[in-house]
């Protein structure tokens, strides 16, 4: 990794930050369900998979048990094994850096990742590095920020942040939709999550579609 | 240890090791053509999931507002080739007005 590759910095410092804000949302969160501060900033520390941590401390705060909090937070950490399945093979890492790139696997340092397939294996994996250590310092620091009662960011419906997120992934995947083939499986995955959304429990929807991209992938396509 | 300690500790533990799960597949299992091209596709399909459940539903409830608006400025940014940064500021200034009208 021996160049930088300017705009993939510049791509995982934007998703980072505009990511990390919610943090302060979750910290925030936590704190409202009855974790201590303590409690709020380990599960940013070590589950670190935002999906997951809102799971956690939504259904325990509403007075759910342990067990299914764990069960809800687990099936939407699964799409994050799944993103290890196409990132192990780049990264080509072990040991402790394997350690460490799994903890760093999620949504944002995957959706980086292959955002630069355009720019090669080397631009790949700096942003797969880059957007996985950012989030995590960002992430975490947001969260102690809202823990300690940074009210005054409030709602993030009133700074945009609940349509900068999906913007952002969306953002990240575009490069990818070049064929008709990649833009019909991307509308069919969100179609399939949007109506499974009220059927099947959280993270589940989401998960379902890797399902279309095995059907899609099967075939050679013509 | 009481129950939201069980909670916190439970979580990270199941959380890290589905990450870990992904990374300790051998790669001989994903070298084949079919594996490569579908491998490729999973990111694709779940990230396309996850912008639309994040802009279309609440709870596991349908809720259309403006996070729909933001994201739909947000693709009209895209395909206007817009830079990055400025596709996700174009879809929180939109978001966050009709929010606070």
């Amino acid at each position: 990794m021996s160049k930088v590759f300017r705009a993939t910095a510049t791509q995982s410092l934007s998703v980072s930050f505009t990511v990390g804000l919610y943090g302060t949302a979750f910290g925030a969160a936590s704190i409202a369900a009855g974790f201590s501060i303590l409690q709020t900033c380990l599960l940013s520390l070590l589950t670190f998979s935002g999906a997951s941590q809102f799971a956690i401390v939504g259904v325990m705060g509403a007075g759910g048990s342990a067990i299914s909090g764990i069960a809800t937070a687990s099936l939407l950490g699964i799409r994050n094994g799944l993103y290890g399945l196409r990132m192990a093979p780049l990264l080509k890492v072990r040991g402790v850096k394997r350690v460490i790139a799994a903890q760093v696997t999620i949504d944002e340092s995957t959706g980086v990742a292959i955002g630069q397939e355009d720019l090669g294996i080397d631009a790949m994996k700096q942003g797969f590095w880059l957007t996985g250590f950012g989030v995590y310092i960002f992430w975490n620091f947001f969260t102690l920020l809202g823990a300690l009662g940074a009210q005054a960011m409030g709602n993030p419906s009133a700074w945009g942040l609940d349509a900068a997120v999906p913007a952002a992934f969306l953002g990240l995947v575009w490069p990818r939709l070049t064929g008709r083939y990649e833009r019909t499986l991307a509308a069919s995955a969100v179609i399939l999550a949007i109506i499974l959304s009220p059927i099947i429990s959280a993270g589940l929807p989401i998960i379902a579609t890797a399902l279309l991209a095995v059907a899609f992938g099967w075939k050679v396509r013509s | 240890m009481n129950a939201l300690w069980i909670g916190v500790v439970g979580t990270s533990a199941i959380a890290f090791t589905l990450k870990y799960l992904g990374h300790s597949i051998p790669e001989k299992y994903l070298t084949n053509p079919r594996m490569l091209r579908i491998n490729t596709l999973i990111p694709i399909a779940l990230l396309s999931a996850l912008v639309g459940v994040q802009t279309i539903t609440e709870k596991g409830k349908w809720v259309i507002d403006q996070r729909l608006a933001g994201v739909a400025v947000a693709l009209i940014a895209l395909s206007l080739k817009a830079p990055y940064f400025a596709v996700v500021i174009s879809a929180a200034i939109t978001s966050a007005a009709l929010y606070r009208l």
